[in-house]
């Protein structure tokens, strides 16, 4: 196999030294991560490299030389790096070389044990140490736990070079100011990285997220108390889509404010998110309070509700009009007609009472409510979700009426067809039986059955008219819910981290071949290839309520030809209905 | 090491192979396309304008002209972005992997990699495209659970499709080092 080098581009500039990394044998590559430099003692190299192996488990060696120097001055280096070849002996070992001036490299590898035999075929892969230091793989490697002591790493292909990198991060820690005994060159010689900010930060998160979590476990227990356990409340607040929202934010503020540290990245990812998602919603909702609030809104709003509801019951009473009257040129059964048709203008009636009696409390209600928009948009938008249940419930109700009596209807035709053809329902053995009916039960039955069709058309007219009207509303409430849903689900942070730090979300690597000349090794320059949008999404999409149409089309369909009442969004945990 | 050769794609338009030999162990294969051509473009984007114009005189509404230019800067910046691919590469590298780039006309770059511990081999496969029976150069993945499995096939130059002359170039080569990477994984 071909030998593999990976050198980081950090260290091409360096000095003439030792090269220090890791050894994969089944790869046949080098992963080298740091330069030590001269002068140096060999005991304290070895120390120091069995410093690291203790903190990371990973097993680095001293691979080779690496020589930066100037054309010419290859006599007084050449014994003495192959001197250094005795003290530390690894197989094989590799003397890298690079001229000043010409910038051209030149790769040798020696093998002691076996047929001596010097590797002529070497491949330099150049990487960024810094970025293959910070990056993730997804999907990630199957890695063993750090606590198991095992310190051949099990993950395979270049999952190995980013795995070690990530271990030896012991290594990187010094920089070129501190007097320390070895003199290293890596990614951070130049100075260790760090924040001020994200040190303040990390001090501050202690107390501030144990204050949090201590508020938060307070509401959730307020919220947990027995009075709303009760029957009529707890009804209430199933329905209600606010409750489920509100208690999801509950939640996911519970799982930030944790005091406990997030042990994998995917944890810290998904803490990330949540914390992002809601501030977003928080500011969203603060700007939708200050654009309600402002110029008397509310007020306009208010006003306007009445006369809409008014309009909507005006148009809902002309609809019930065409209905009594030849609705498109069908003719109805008159009696059945007449009394669908005024029982269901008496109820029109009772509801457009009720909303007048309502009117004058309509506006401060209005105006407590728009203050739940400071809790987040989300919130905003699933309380006007259900405001607009609660002001087309009459239209909820006409759906149920009319799809209990069609609902009936068809199962009474169902079976009085059964009787018609002299069959029966065993429902024992859950299929259909021959019967042997008397006559007067023959008669009775043929007779309902007759007449039971006849009205059909009537019936089933009415209930085609008002399941439209309700899957009109359920629309609407659906397209509020995918807001919502999308708000509360978008991985913001990691999407943000995806365009601004493309290289710590990484899919994968990529290679470049850098200018080759005959004779000199093959240079590739080993990139980062960031994980495509849709991925990241999918990786890091956060749960959402929970609110999905529990319906495919097919049974859907179904349902509405039999008259079954159907309810497409049902919160997690409700019963079956 | 670099050549140039021209071929043809199964709709019979002219492709470009570039070869470039670094090393024994080390190929790169360049693919690239016919460009976007003057004629198509000036024929779509009279066809669109001169529908809106038709529009227009029905509705005299001039947000359909406006509306007609903006969707045709549209949709070619989203043609040339996301659709159209200039170039392909496939870089084979002994050891490492098989590496596949497209280019977009934009600019943009899209690559996989893919690890030559997954790789099994790589093939040349007929299929049924449309009324006609294509070749295509395909690299096959091994199974991790069943070791004489085929986990997947993943065609090469689905854009360019290049005929049967061009892919046994890019066959050849290829072979040639699969060859030497088998050999160094059966002698330990």
């Amino acid at each position: 196999m071909v030998l593999k080098a990976f050198f980081p581009t950090c260290c091409a500039s360096a000095d003439s030294g030792l090269l220090v990394g890791r050894w994969v044998p089944e790869q046949s590559s080098a992963v080298v991560l740091a330069v030590v430099h001269f002068p140096f003692i060999p005991i304290q190299v070895k120390e120091l490299l069995a410093q690291v192996h203790q903190a990371g488990h990973v097993g680095l060696a001293v691979l080779g030389t690496w020589c930066h120097r100037r054309q010419g001055a290859e006599e007084r280096l050449g014994p003495f790096l192959e001197g250094l070849g005795a003290i530390f002996s690894h197989e094989p070992w590799l003397q890298l070389c690079r001229e000043r001036t010409s910038g051209l490299w030149s790769c040798k590898a020696t093998c002691q044990q076996g047929p001596a035999r010097v590797k002529d075929q070497v491949m330099l892969v150049f990487y960024d140490q810094r970025q293959v230091l910070l990056s993730q793989l997804h999907p990630p490697a199957a890695l063993p736990d750090r606590q198991a002591g095992d310190a051949a790493a099990s993950a395979e292909g270049l999952a190995a070079v980013f795995d070690t990198v990530a271990r030896s991060e012991a290594l990187f820690r010094s920089d070129r100011f501190d007097e320390g005994p070895v003199r290293l060159s890596h990614w951070q010689s130049e100075g260790v990285e760090a924040s001020i900010l994200a040190e303040l930060a990390k001090r501050a998160s202690g107390p501030v997220c144990r204050l949090l979590a201590c508020l938060l476990s307070l509401i959730s227990a307020a919220s947990a108390c027995r009075v709303f356990k009760l029957r009529p409340l707890s009804f209430i607040w199933s329905k209600l889509a606010v409750c489920g929202q509100l208690g999801h934010r509950l939640e996911q503020l519970e799982l930030v404010f944790s005091t406990q540290k997030a042990e994998k990245p995917a944890q810290l990812m998904r803490k990330a998110n949540v914390l992002v998602s809601v501030l977003l919603d928080v500011a969203l909702g603060l700007a939708l309070l200050s654009w309600l609030h402002g110029k008397d809104r509310i007020g306009q709003l208010a006003e306007a509700l009445v006369p809409v509801a008014d309009h909507v019951a005006e148009a809902l009473r002309h609809l019930l009009q065409w209905l009594m009257g030849a609705p498109a040129g069908l003719k109805m059964n008159r009696a059945l007609d007449q009394v669908l048709g005024r029982f269901f203008l008496y109820h029109l009636h009772l509801w457009i009472s009720y909303v007048h009696l309502l009117s004058p409390f309509i506006e401060h209600i209005l105006w407590h409510v728009g203050l739940s928009a400071c809790l987040g948009l989300t919130v905003a938008l699933s309380t006007l979700s259900d405001i607009i249940a609660l002001l087309t419930f009459h239209i909820y109700c006409f759906y149920v009426y009319g799809a209990r009596l069609y609902c009936l209807k068809i199962c009474g035709l169902s079976s009085l067809w059964r009787l018609f053809r002299g069959k029966k329902w065993n429902v024992l053995r859950q299929r259909v039986d021959s019967c042997s009916y008397d006559l007067d039960q023959l008669f009775i039955g043929t007779l309902l059955f007759t007449v039971l069709l006849f009205l059909l058309p009537t019936t089933a007219l009415y209930y085609l008219v008002f399941t439209l009207l309700r899957l009109l509303v359920v629309a609407m409430q659906g397209l509020i819910h995918l807001l919502v849903d999308l708000v509360n689900s978008l991985p913001l942070y990691s999407l943000g981290l995806r365009l601004c730090r493309p290289y710590r979300l990484a899919a994968g690597v990529k290679f470049r071949v850098l200018e080759h000349e005959a004779g000199r090794p093959l240079r590739l320059l080993m990139q980062i290839n960031p994980l495509p949008y849709g991925r990241v999404v999918h990786a890091y999409r956060l749960p959402s309520c929970g609110c999905h149409p529990t319906h495919s089309w097919g049974s859907l369909c179904r349902k509405l030809f039999f008259g079954e009442l159907i309810y497409p969004w049902r919160q997690r945990g409700d019963k079956q209905d | 090491m670099e050549d140039e050769q021209s071929f043809s794609d199964i709709c019979g338009g002219r492709l470009a192979l570039q070869r470039r030999y670094y090393s024994p162990s080390c190929r790169e294969f360049c693919l690239s396309c016919p460009r976007l051509s003057l004629r198509s473009l000036t024929a779509v984007t009279c066809t669109v304008w001169l529908a809106a114009y038709g529009l227009f005189t029905l509705c005299e509404n001039s947000m359909i002209l406006s509306a007609a230019i903006f969707i045709t800067l549209l949709g070619l910046l989203g043609y040339l972005h996301f659709v159209k691919i200039d170039q392909e590469t496939l870089l084979i590298i002994d050891s490492l992997g098989i590496q596949m780039t497209s280019s977009y006309a934009s600019g943009k770059e899209s690559t996989t990699f893919i690890e030559m511990g997954k790789v099994k081999d790589v093939v040349i496969n007929e299929a049924i495209y449309m009324q006609k029976v294509i070749y295509y150069l395909c690299i096959l993945l091994k199974d991790p659970v069943e070791p004489h499995g085929i986990s997947q096939v993943v065609p090469v130059f689905q854009s360019a499709k290049p005929r049967l002359d061009c892919l046994i170039e890019v066959y050849r080569s290829c072979q040639e080092i699969l060859a030497h990477q088998k050999a160094a994984s059966a002698s330990p």
